[in-house]
């Protein structure tokens, strides 16, 4: 048998590991670059605040823009509250026994559903059954209730950090439970809720099944009025013109991929800023 | 002069899950009194303590039986927690300060229990500094982040936050396991000092500390009440043979 020296040990390893992280790069550089490089001819101001027109094949897809920014919004007033208060009851009220467990599991689950599913799922709850119809309303929530279960998970993990002995001191004190929550717990698990928050929003705007049967429209002449409109969205209108409409230039799908691309990026660095800025506060 | 019972534990068992960490306990604790507590680990020293404010509440699966009582009062009975614990500071083994400022640290109990006038506040974080004697050493500097104190001025800043909320007791759970000697020697200085104004009860594992600051002292061994008696009584000339072989150092 051939023994390889530690040395040698050392090197291979480090070899595949270093090939490993390379490889998970290069589809993002790829990606990036092809988008950049086919989608920027497309950019212009009338690219960006116009309608389309000839069907899709020229104009702007501001529409689609200002339905992601709706929807997006809209996700964040259904889900942001429920979310973020469940994770605190989840945490910090919440005892261990059968229905916690069932409700964690619950969360879990939901966490796996396939957006599609999530998509059927609006369209017979909220469209149908509550006759929200497709609209801005319908969308919003079903977009809400796919963020649910990540925006639960973050929230608990960043209060799970807040250390245990911070809500003793607070408690022997004489704080109640929920002066010593809105005191000190969650001042300190903000910035984590926080950044979890635009995550599952980032990945809420460039969703295309869950809003597919419940909000999106294929063209509309005139922008939402109320949120019983529906609206355009960028992922589906990205899926509308790279599949239902012949002879388009491919710098209109392409740019059109380069603005989601950069909203959903811009989110993220924000989150990414809000975690920097608070972890250099902190002093624990 | 006989002194007041402050606090009367009478058949006191606390459980965690099937596990007794506390058996048939009684115990009265008077007046403004310090009373150390000793024992080897596990022998409920803690647990005793976490009774008494309640912070046991907390763990799921606690179970308490017997009685407690504050002036007379049940704790479990009549007392809501947090009324409880306002009456009932605690410092902790190793000094938790909140990431915040030292002013306010201090200030965190007063605003909790609804306090919010400057002039009041100021005065209350002075007199609770000057009280744990840490006033000369942070005055000049009550906006600097309370992590940035020492090890021994951070345990002071708590009993100081502790005293901010004007409690009759204050439970001291191995306050000083974290600290140097010298930092040590202050906090128990601060101990002795508020002794004319608070009923005092401190764990610790130093037996020395207990001998040097306690007027009785309790000794627990696997969770039951073996002896309590002076002092002096319990490091000289105890009862139980226990009691001897813990104190002299021949098992603990």
């Amino acid at each position: 048998m051939i023994r390889i020296s530690a040395k040698w040990t050392e090197r291979i390893a480090f070899f595949f590991l270093l090939v490993s992280t390379l490889i998970i790069i290069i589809p993002v550089i790829l990606i990036t670059v092809m988008i950049i490089q086919k989608g920027l001819p497309a950019m212009n101001l009338e690219f960006l605040t116009e309608s389309p027109r000839l069907g899709m094949r020229a104009g702007g897809i501001f529409p689609a823009i200002l339905g992601t920014v709706y929807l997006v919004l809209g996700t964040m007033v259904f889900a942001l509250p429920i979310g973020i208060l469940a994770a605190i009851y989840l945490s910090e009220y919440a005892r261990d026994n059968w229905l916690t467990r069932a409700i964690d599991l619950a969360i879990v689950n939901l966490a796996g559903v396939p957006s599609v599913v999530y998509g059927l799922f609006g369209l017979g709850l909220f469209v149908i059954f509550l006759n929200f119809g497709t609209s801005i309303l319908a969308g919003s929530l079903t977009l809400a209730i796919m963020s649910l279960p990540v925006i639960i998970t973050a929230s608990r993990e960043a209060l799970g950090t807040v250390p245990q002995s911070f809500r003793e001191v607070s408690l022997a004190l004489g704080a109640t439970r929920w002066q010593t929550i809105r005191r000190v717990v969650l001042p300190n698990a903000l910035p984590g809720i926080m950044t979890g928050t635009v995550l599952a929003l980032s990945r809420a705007a460039g969703e295309t099944a869950p809003i597919l049967f419940t909000v999106a429209a294929f063209y509309l002449p005139k922008l939402p009025q109320s949120v019983f409109d529906q609206c355009m969205a960028l992922p589906y209108h990205l899926y509308v013109i790279a599949t239902q409409v012949p002879k388009i230039k491919p710098h209109v799908q392409y740019g059109t991929a380069l603005v989601l691309i950069v909203m959903v990026l811009v989110m993220n660095l924000s989150a990414i800023l809000i975690r920097a800025h608070f972890r250099k506060k902190k002093h624990w | 002069m006989e002194k007041k019972k402050k606090i009367e534990i009478r058949d006191l068992s606390v459980l965690y899950g099937g596990e007794e960490a506390l058996r048939h306990v009684n115990l009265d604790i008077l007046e403004r009194e310090i009373m150390s507590v000793i024992g080897p680990a596990n022998s409920g020293k803690t647990s005793l303590l976490r009774t008494l404010n309640r912070l046991n509440d907390r763990v799921s699966n606690a179970k308490v039986r017997g009685e407690i009582l504050i002036d007379g009062q049940s704790v479990y009975k009549k007392i809501l927690p947090d009324v409880l614990r306002r009456r009932m500071g605690m410092i902790f083994a190793l000094p938790i300060p909140l990431p915040l400022s030292i002013y306010d640290n201090i200030a965190y109990g007063p605003r909790v229990h609804g306090i919010h006038q400057k002039s009041v506040l100021d005065r209350k974080v002075e007199e609770s500094l000057q009280e744990a004697f840490l006033w000369d050493e942070v005055k000049d500097r009550l906006n600097l982040p309370a992590m940035k104190l020492s090890g021994g001025q951070q345990q002071r800043l708590c009993i100081a936050r502790a005293l901010a909320v004007e409690p009759e007791i204050i439970l001291y759970d191995e306050p000083c396991s974290g600290l140097d000697p010298l930092s040590t020697a202050k906090v128990e200085e601060t101990m002795v000092r508020l002794k004319s104004r608070y009923t005092q009860i401190l764990v610790t594992n130093n037996t020395k500390q207990a001998a040097r600051v306690g007027e009785r002292t309790a000794f627990f061994l696997m969770g039951e009440l073996v002896e309590v008696d002076a002092t002096d009584k319990i490091f000289t000339v105890p009862t139980d043979k226990r009691t001897e072989d813990y104190v002299s150092g021949r098992f603990g």
